[in-house]
This record gives structure tokens, C-alpha cells and sequence, in this order.
């Protein structure tokens, strides 16, 4: 069962930027696309942990402040050919404030 | 037939290499004078026939070879009649007819019916598989073949044959290759090259049949295979004949020309009707016919200067040299491939385990021959040699090493570049284009890419292996890299530099509205366009543009250096590398309030604090700035440090006071936002204590005042800067630096720093808007005056005490158990 745990109003992220939410299971990176879209991960970049909150958001994907990989955000996968993958977490918008679940919705791979 | 029109009329049969190329050479000479009606035999505009070698290969495709495409011929004026050959000539009423029935009168003739395949007469020549290789049509069947049958066998080890047999393999077929004679291109190589080269062909996993004679071509339906004299037996699929080329003359025997084995011309390209030339591979002159292209364009010349009025051009045929088109194996060779007699020497070099094979034939003291195989550098240098008959007495010890060598050797430059090259040394071999030529057609039309380049001298339009000489050659002239403009990232086709002309010609304001105007792919950009537009739109509008955090780097969005825990480093100016006792107490105490791990003395004369953590930082700057220190900017693309020696005020040496002038250029420049980021440095004597020769910006004050420097780097790749000028006053260096950086800022590409952007635009260009221009150089500082007006707000003070981006060092939500 998941639980909903209101994190905030939208508006409190900026567009294509994050903003973290510290949990039990480690600091979460709640991402707004240019389209309001949001999206929750794991802070960690697959490659060596880098805060993927800090990254440069464009389209669907962050790109890592630390060496530049590309994560997608709605699957936590690394792009190609870098290989790799943080969890997600399930997010939505209701009535413009933000409903984070926090069961994992997938673990990661190596996790 | 009396005609009214006053312009005479051209057919041209053969819509190939060499008949084109007249038609080219006479419509720059007299483009009023003809109507030109050209027939071909192939359904096709006219194409680069070396270049089917590429396109089997797949390097290029059909359409990357075609040099005059069919808007060519509209556009000057030139009838085409494609797929639509000539079958017959009347000399008495002076028309040809061609296999559709059109009939159309000349008043002058040329035939360029190029050459047809050798083909051996050998039972099964005509089963389904057996192929030649001459125009699209054969490679079209090729290429089918390949993507169906998996075996091939090539007839003919000659540079034909080889190039048909790399480019099966480079299509996945398993190639075997018979060749009659015991070593390959025999014609052209030696022995000991020829080896090599089937070594190598070898070990790419060619398969040969050498002192093979094809007996028969097995079949029954299609091609199986081949049979050899001596019994052995070649499974194929596909049978490639490439063993010779013939002059294809029918056409001019049945209209009574007089024909050897080419049609016979003299030097003024006449056959024995005077109204009637011929150029190309069908020819015979002087009792040689041809097969490379470089004797063919001078023909063309001297056809079209005889056709366009000048009686005085005449034809002889220009020493050859060849080289193979198979990507990764360089061959080259020119003239005799061995001594002739015992007034010849040979002179070799050989490093067979290096796979370099050179061998020179020298006569009297002068080059008559080489024979080149690995590295084929030197190539051209020899063939000049050649060419001009030069003396190498002097030289002949060395000159099997090569060009550098030798010259180096001779207290002259080094060669192998192109400034060292002579303007006559021949740099295209297959158009005949010297470097002279190309130097001078750069100049006169103003030429700035590879393309038009070609364009305008046919310089590496045809087989393509000097395409880097003639772009060093551009390069070299017009002192930038002249190569096709990098688009800026996979959002656009557009280059740096375009899409900057593009924000000032269009007045583009916003992100948004440029992305709109420009056609950008995809609404947010990506992470490499983004900081780049910001910059520019930033630098372009200067308090007008509103910055866009989500466009910088985190670096830059939180004014500290991330490292590789995630937490920050914090770094203040100290301007000039100067301190109070207040200022380092107000550093140690913060260090000991915020528990900060470490602090260190950084490369660039300030104090470092290392292991912040993000939501320290407001805490952190405000403590900083209640002491009066501001961001030291360590992590931007901008000002970073002006470093500086102690100079006249204490130093023995010191000429000038070194360091209260680094302090006014810090204040000057701090807060700026470049394409990378800046250093400075002022040193108070030329002993340059303050490494100003490695700077960005570097003064070296001097008794008689102050010596700027500019484009040094001392990272990555180190570079020592370029004198700028000298100047007598702390103003004049103050608006002479102020103007470089600004011309830095509006010229330089983002994340290019200034030592390769002195590089590009070349050290005279800047000088020639710093020095020569004054009034530039005041409008230049006053920009950048203008701009530090709108960039010189601490971003640690807005943060810590300002409330600005507060958001940034919270979390959102902190979720408890
Ligand atoms: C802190 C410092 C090392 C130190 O502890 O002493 C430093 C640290 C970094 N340098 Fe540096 N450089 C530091 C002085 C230098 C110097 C020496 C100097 O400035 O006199 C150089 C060579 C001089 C030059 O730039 O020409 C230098 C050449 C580089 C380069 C290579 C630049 C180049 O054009 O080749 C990089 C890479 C880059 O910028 O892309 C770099 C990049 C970096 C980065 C930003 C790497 C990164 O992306 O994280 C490091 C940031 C660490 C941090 O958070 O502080 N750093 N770096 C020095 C800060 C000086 C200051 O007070 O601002
Ligand atoms: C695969 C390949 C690679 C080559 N590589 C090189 C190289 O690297 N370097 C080099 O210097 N040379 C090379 N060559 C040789 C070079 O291509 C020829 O020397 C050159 O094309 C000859 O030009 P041309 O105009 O005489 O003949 P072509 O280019 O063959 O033109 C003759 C044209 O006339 C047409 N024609 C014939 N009869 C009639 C008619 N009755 N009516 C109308 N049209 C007719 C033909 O169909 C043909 O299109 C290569 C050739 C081939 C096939
Ligand atoms: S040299 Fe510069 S970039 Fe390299 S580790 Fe040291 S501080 Fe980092
Ligand atoms: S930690 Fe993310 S790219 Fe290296």
C-alpha cells in the first residue's frame, strides 16, 4: 500500500527544476518539467551518487551536476551508452499541491 | 543550311568527366558564344566516376558524387539529352543523330566517349553475376548482389579491381581476388610495394589467386564461380571484371575519323575533321591513351581555349602519378618504378615492420621516380621535385627522409605545412590546381569554406586526397578554421556564431522567442544550448535580459563550487591577494561556527573553505558579508582571480606598484559574465612572480610603464600569451584591458577561453580593434562599463540577506519516521 504524503504545492518547484524532500528512505528529488509534469527519484545519480536535484532539467531528462550523465525521470534509467538506474517514486498533482508515495514504485536495479 | 543565330553550335557526346569539364572550361571562357547540347549514353547528370570506389564502399552516396547536377545544365543555358546516346555522325551536313531519332546540327563537334571495360573473351562472360566496373549501373547491380549473395570474385589486381574488392568486403562479402601477374598494381608499384600491399589486403581479410589466369567463368543460370588455367577453382556469386579499360572509338570509326587505338588528335585537340575535337579516355595522342583523370582536365583546357578562339594552346600530357582509394592503405606513386639502367640509382628506405616502404629513383642528381607505400606524406613534395627537375645534389643524402628533414637540414623552414610549401607546388594532382592558384582564387573572391573552395579551383573535387592540404591552405590564408561551422548542439543546424548574429539582427530577448524565431528542436533546449543562449542574450542585453537560473550550471545558480560529496566550497575575493587581519578572523571564525573541514590556499592566491553543505551556505555568506568579503566568483564563467607580486611597494625589483594596479583591474572586472572564465595577473617586474605570461589578461609592468599580454593558459593545454602593446598609464591599461575583455566577451564562443580565441581570430585582427581603432577601443570599454553596471551586485549578499532563489537552500518537505 502506498501512502500519499502531501510535500507541498507545485508552485513551490520551480519549472525545470527540483526541489528534495529528506525521508526514511534517503533525500527524494521532486522534479517540474516546463510543462508541469513532475516526477519523483532517489537523489543519487547511478554513476557516483551526485545530487540529480542540482542537474539541468530538459524535456523528460536531468543531466548529473557531477559528470554529465543523462538520467530519464520518469524511468530513473541512465541514457545510453551510460548504463544505470535510481528509483523512482510515485508523485501527482492534486488540486495543485503535490502527493508523493512512498513505498518504492521500482527499486533500482543495483540497489 | 544557313543558320541566323550568331552564337555557334556545341554537341558534346559523352555526358562524362572529361566532356563536361570542356563544357565548364569553355562557358567561363566565352559563355555567349555557343549553345552547348550535350548527349549521354547513361540516364544520369554528370558524376565523379573516380568516387564509385567510395560509394561501393559506402562513404559516399550516389548523390555526394554528382558534380553537375541536372540545375547546372538549365541554369547555364546547356541542353541535356540523358539516357539518350548518339549512334551516328554525318560529317557533310554536320548532325548526329541519336538512338531516340533526334537530329541536331553542329558547327562544332566534341566527342568525349570516355572508354569501355576490357572485357577477356571467356566462356560464361554473359551468365547473370558477372559484372564491370565503369558507371552507377554496375555498382547499382553490385551493391544488389552484395545484399543477396555472400561470394565474390574480382578479375584484375590493378587499382580497379583492388578498389571493387575493398568495397565487396566493406559490404560484408567474402572477396577473392585473381590476378594474372605475381604481385598487385604491377603497373604502378614495385615489387617489395606490391608485396606489401597484399600483405595488408591480406590481413583485412582479402583472399588472393596471384599468377591466376581466369580460364572460364562456371555457370549454369547464374554465375558460380571461376575456373584458373592451372585447375584451381574460385566459388563465386558474383564475378567482378576489372582487367583493363579500351578507348571507345565506334562511334568515330564509322564516321571516318582517323582512330589507332584512341581517336587521333593533335595538341590543339583536333581529330583529323577540324571541326570535330575529342577529349578524354577515348583519345590517342602522341600514341598514349589514358586512364586517370589529371592528363584529361588539361586536355579539357586546351580544348575549350581552341574551341573559345586561342590558337596558340596546345596539349602536353603532364607527368602522373597515382594513388589507391582504399581508406587506411596509402599508396603512392609517380614516373619510373625502378632504375632503367646503370645510370639510374635507387635509393630505398624500409621499415617492414612499420609497414613504410619508400624507393626513389634518382638520375643525374634528379628525382625521375618513387614508389611510396605507408606513409605517403611526402607524396606530393617528390612529385614536385619531379616535375620541376630540381637539383638534388645538395640534398641527396637526406632527401629519402623527407621533406622536414631535408629542409631542416638546410637551415629552412620545416616543411610538410603548407606556408612552407612553394606557390607553385602542384596541391591537387588530379585537377592540376597549384598552391598559388588556390592562395590566390581565397584572396580574390574571398573564399571562406572547403566548398567553395572547390567551387572555384576544382582543387580536391575529384579523388578527394588532398582535401586536407587545401583546408590547411584556407586556414592558413584566411587565419581561422574555415571548416563548415559547428552547429551548436543537436537542437539546431544553426552555429554559435549565427545564432549570436541572429540575437542582435532579429532583436531575440528571451530564451523562449529565440528558440521560436530560430526553429529550435525541442521547447527546452538541452544542457549544452541553454547556458550558451543564456550567456548570449545576457552579454547582448545588458540589464534588460532577465538571467535564467534553470540555464546555469549549479555552480553558477548557487554561487559555489559543488564537489564530489555534494557539498560546496566557498571561496571570497581577496582582491589582489590582499587580506586584512579582519577579514581572515571573519573567515576562521565562520570555518569554526560551521564546522567546515577544511580550509586550504588556492592555486589562485585566495583562501578556500571546503565541505559546506548546501543549506550552510545563506549562514555561511552572511557571516562573510558582514565582514565586507564578497564571492570570489571561483566557480563562474567570469572574472576568477587577478593575481599579483608585492611589485614596487616592497619588492627591490618592483618597477611599478604592482599590486594596487591588480586591485583596480579586480574592481573593474569582478562580477562579469564571459564565454569562459577570465584570469588575470599583474606582475611588478619581468621576472613575472605573478605568472602573467600564462594569464588571460597579463600586465608586466616595466620602468617605461606597462606591458599588456593577453591569451595565456596555463591548464590544460599551457599556452604563453601574445604581446598586446605597451602603454605608459594605469588609465590606458585600465580601458585597453577593459576593451579586449569586452571584444572577448562579444566574440568568443561560449566555453571558448581566450588562447583559443586569440587562435581563431588571429592576434592582427585584435589588434587591429584595440590598437587601430581608437575610437572602437573607447566604444569597446564603454560597453563594458556599461554592462558591469548591471553585473556588479554581490550574488552572496542577495542570497544570504536578500532573500533571492531562498527556495534553493530549504528542502521542500521533510517526511518524518
Ligand atoms: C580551487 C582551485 C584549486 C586549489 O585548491 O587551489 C581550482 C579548482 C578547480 N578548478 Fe582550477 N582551480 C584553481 C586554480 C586553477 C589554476 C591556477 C590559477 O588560476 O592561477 C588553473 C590554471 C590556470 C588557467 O586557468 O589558465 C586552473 C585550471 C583549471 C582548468 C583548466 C582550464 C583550461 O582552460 O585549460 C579547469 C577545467 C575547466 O575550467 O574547464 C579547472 C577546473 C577547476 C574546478 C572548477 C573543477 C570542477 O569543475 O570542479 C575545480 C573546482 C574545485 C572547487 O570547487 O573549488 N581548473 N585552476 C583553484 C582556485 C583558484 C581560485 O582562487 O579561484
Ligand atoms: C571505379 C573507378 C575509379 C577510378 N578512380 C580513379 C582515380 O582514383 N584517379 C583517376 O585519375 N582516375 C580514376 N578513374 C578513371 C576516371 O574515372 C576516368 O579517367 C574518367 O572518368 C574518364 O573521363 P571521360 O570523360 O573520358 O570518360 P567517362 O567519364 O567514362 O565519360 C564518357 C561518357 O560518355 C558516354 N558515352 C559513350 N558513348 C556515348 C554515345 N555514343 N553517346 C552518348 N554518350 C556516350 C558514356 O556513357 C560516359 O558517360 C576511375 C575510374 C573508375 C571507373
Ligand atoms: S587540478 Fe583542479 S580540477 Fe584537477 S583535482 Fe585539482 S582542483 Fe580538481
Ligand atoms: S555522479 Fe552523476 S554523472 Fe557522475
Amino acid at each position: 500500500m502506498t501512502d500519499w504524503i502531501d510535500i507541498g504545492g507545485l508552485d513551490d518547484i520551480p519549472r525545470l527544476g527540483a526541489r528534495t524532500v529528506d525521508t526514511r528512505e534517503g533525500p527524494i528529488a521532486v522534479f517540474r518539467t516546463s510543462d508541469d509534469e513532475v516526477f519523483a527519484l532517489l537523489n543519487r545519480c547511478p554513476h557516483r551518487g551526485g545530487p540529480l536535484s542540482e542537474g539541468l532539467v530538459a524535456g523528460r531528462k536531468v543531466a548529473c551536476p557531477l559528470h554529465n550523465w543523462v538520467i530519464d525521470l520518469s524511468t530513473g534509467e541512465a541514457v545510453a551508452p551510460d548504463e544505470g538506474c535510481t528509483t523512482t517514486y510515485p508523485v501527482r498533482i492534486e488540486g495543485g499541491r503535490l502527493l508523493l508515495g512512498l513505498a518504492p514504485a521500482r527499486a533500482a536495479a543495483h540497489a | 543550311m544557313v543558320h541566323l543565330s550568331a552564337r555557334r553550335r556545341l554537341v558534346v557526346i559523352g555526358n562524362g568527366m572529361a566532356g563536361m569539364r570542356t563544357v565548364e572550361e569553355l562557358l567561363s571562357r566565352a559563355p555567349v558564344r555557343f549553345d552547348v547540347s550535350v548527349f549521354g549514353d547513361e540516364p544520369h547528370p554528370n558524376y565523379n566516376r573516380i568516387m564509385l570506389s567510395s560509394v561501393l564502399a559506402g562513404e559516399k552516396t550516389m548523390d555526394d558524387i554528382v558534380i553537375n547536377p541536372r540545375a547546372w545544365y538549365a541554369e547555364n543555358g546547356v541542353t541535356l539529352h540523358a539516357g539518350d546516346p548518339v549512334v551516328a555522325i554525318d560529317r557533310s551536313a554536320r548532325t548526329v543523330t541519336s538512338a531516340s531519332g533526334t537530329v541536331v546540327p553542329y558547327d562544332a563537334l566534341l566527342l568525349a566517349t570516355g572508354s569501355r571495360p576490357l572485357m577477356p573473351p571467356l566462356p560464361g562472360l554473359d551468365l547473370p553475376g558477372v559484372v564491370a566496373f565503369r558507371d552507377i549501373a554496375d555498382v547499382e547491380k553490385m551493391l544488389a548482389a552484395s545484399a543477396t549473395h555472400r561470394r565474390a570474385a574480382v578479375i584484375g589486381g590493378g587499382l580497379l579491381g583492388l578498389e571493387a574488392a575493398w568495397g565487396l568486403k566493406r559490404r560484408g562479402m567474402e572477396v577473392a581476388v585473381v590476378h594474372l601477374m605475381p604481385t598487385l598494381m604491377e603497373r604502378q608499384l614495385d615489387i617489395e610495394a606490391g608485396t606489401l600491399l597484399q600483405r595488408d589486403l591480406t590481413e583485412r581479410g582479402l583472399h588472393f589467386f596471384t599468377n591466376g589466369q581466369t580460364e572460364a567463368i562456371l555457370g549454369d543460370g547464374r554465375v558460380t564461380g571461376l575456373r584458373l588455367a592451372d585447375g584451381r577453382e574460385v566459388p563465386a556469386d558474383l564475378v567482378v571484371v576489372a582487367i583493363g579499360i579500351r578507348p571507345n572509338v565506334q562511334l568515330a570509326k564509322d564516321a571516318g575519323l582517323d582512330v589507332n587505338r584512341g581517336i587521333l588528335v593533335g595538341d590543339d585537340m583536333a581529330t583529323s575533321d577540324p571541326a570535330i575535337f575529342a577529349v578524354g579516355e577515348c583519345v590517342e595522342h602522341a600514341g598514349q591513351v589514358f586512364g586517370l583523370v589529371a592528363p584529361l582536365w588539361e586536355q579539357a583546357k586546351v580544348c575549350a581555349a581552341r574551341m573559345a578562339g586561342d590558337d596558340t594552346a596546345a596539349y602536353a600530357t603532364p607527368p602522373l602519378s597515382t594513388r589507391l582509394k582504399i581508406t587506411g592503405i596509402d599508396v603512392f606513386s609517380a614516373g619510373q618504378l625502378a632504375a632503367a639502367d646503370e645510370a639510374d640509382a635507387e635509393v630505398v628506405f624500409r621499415d617492414l615492420a612499420k609497414g613504410v616502404y619508400r624507393k626513389l629513383v634518382i638520375r643525374d642528381d634528379r628525382l625521375v621516380g618513387t614508389v611510396m607505400y605507408g606513409d605517403v606524406a611526402d607524396g606530393g613534395w617528390y612529385f614536385q621535385l619531379m616535375r620541376e627537375g630540381k637539383d638534388l645534389a645538395d640534398i641527396r643524402d637526406r632527401v629519402i627522409f623527407g621533406q622536414a628533414f631535408a629542409d631542416t637540414c638546410c637551415g629552412a623552414k620545416a616543411g610538410g605545412n603548407v606556408t612552407a610549401m612553394a606557390d607553385d607546388a602542384q596541391v591537387c594532382g588530379c585537377n592540376g590546381v597549384s598552391k598559388g592558384a588556390i592562395v590566390a582564387a581565397i584572396k580574390a573572391k574571398g573564399l571562406t569554406t572547403l566548398d567553395e573552395v572547390r567551387a572555384h579551383t576544382k582543387a580536391s573535387a575529384s579523388c578527394g586526397q588532398c582535401t586536407g592540404t587545401v583546408q590547411a591552405i584556407l586556414t592558413a590564408v584566411t587565419g581561422a578554421d574555415a571548416a563548415v561551422p559547428e552547429a551548436m548542439c543537436k537542437c539546431t543546424d544553426l552555429s554559435h556564431d549565427a545564432v549570436r548574429a541572429a540575437i542582435l539582427s532579429q532583436e531575440l530577448k528571451s530564451q523562449p522567442q529565440l528558440r521560436a524565431a530560430l526553429g529550435w528542436r525541442g521547447a527546452d533546449g538541452c544542457p549544452k544550448c541553454r547556458p550558451a543562449l543564456n550567456y548570449y542574450l545576457l552579454c547582448a542585453w545588458p540589464g534588460e535580459y532577465v538571467d535564467d537560473s534553470r540555464s546555469r550550471f549549479v555552480n553558477e545558480r548557487v554561487h559555489a563550487n559543488i564537489q564530489k560529496d555534494g557539498t560546496y566550497s566557498v571561496i571570497p575575493r581577496l582582491w589582489g591577494g590582499i587580506a586584512t587581519p579582519a577579514e581572515f578572523k571573519a573567515i576562521a571564525e565562520v570555518a569554526e561556527k560551521y564546522g567546515i573541514p577544511e580550509i586550504k590556499l588556492t592555486g589562485g592566491q585566495r583562501v578556500g573553505l571546503y565541505g559546506i553543505r548546501k543549506e550552510q551556505l545563506p549562514g555561511v555568506w552572511a557571516d562573510l558579508t558582514a565582514a565586507g568579503l564578497v564571492s570570489g566568483h571561483a566557480y563562474a564563467k567570469g572574472l576568477r582571480t587577478v593575481k599579483t607580486c608585492v611589485g614596487s611597494e616592497w619588492c627591490r625589483f618592483g618597477t611599478q606598484d604592482s599590486t594596487g594596479l591588480g586591485i583596480k583591474l579586480e574592481k573593474l572586472m569582478w562580477g562579469s559574465w564571459t564565454p569562459h572564465k577570465v584570469k588575470l595577473a599583474v606582475s611588478g617586474c619581468p621576472r613575472n612572480c605573478a605568472e602573467a605570461t600564462i594569464k588571460d589578461i597579463g600586465i608586466v609592468c616595466v620602468e617605461a610603464g606597462y606591458d599588456i599580454v593577453i591569451g595565456g593558459n596555463g591548464g590544460i593545454e599551457v599556452r604563453v600569451t601574445d604581446p598586446l602593446v605597451r602603454v605608459a598609464t594605469e588609465a590606458e591599461v585600465l580601458e585597453y584591458c577593459g576593451a579586449v575583455m569586452q571584444l572577448y566577451r562579444e566574440e568568443g564562443r561560449y566555453l571558448e577561453r581566450t588562447a583559443p580565441w586569440v587562435e581563431r581570430v588571429g592576434l592582427a585582427h585584435i589588434k587591429a580593434r584595440i590598437l587601430d581603432d581608437e575610437a572602437g577601443r573607447k566604444a569597446l570599454y564603454a560597453r563594458f562599463l556599461f554592462s558591469q553596471r548591471y553585473a556588479q551586485t554581490d550574488p552572496w549578499a542577495e542570497r544570504a540577506t536578500g532573500g533571492v532563489d531562498a527556495h534553493e537552500f530549504q528542502p521542500l518537505a521533510v517526511v518524518e519516521g
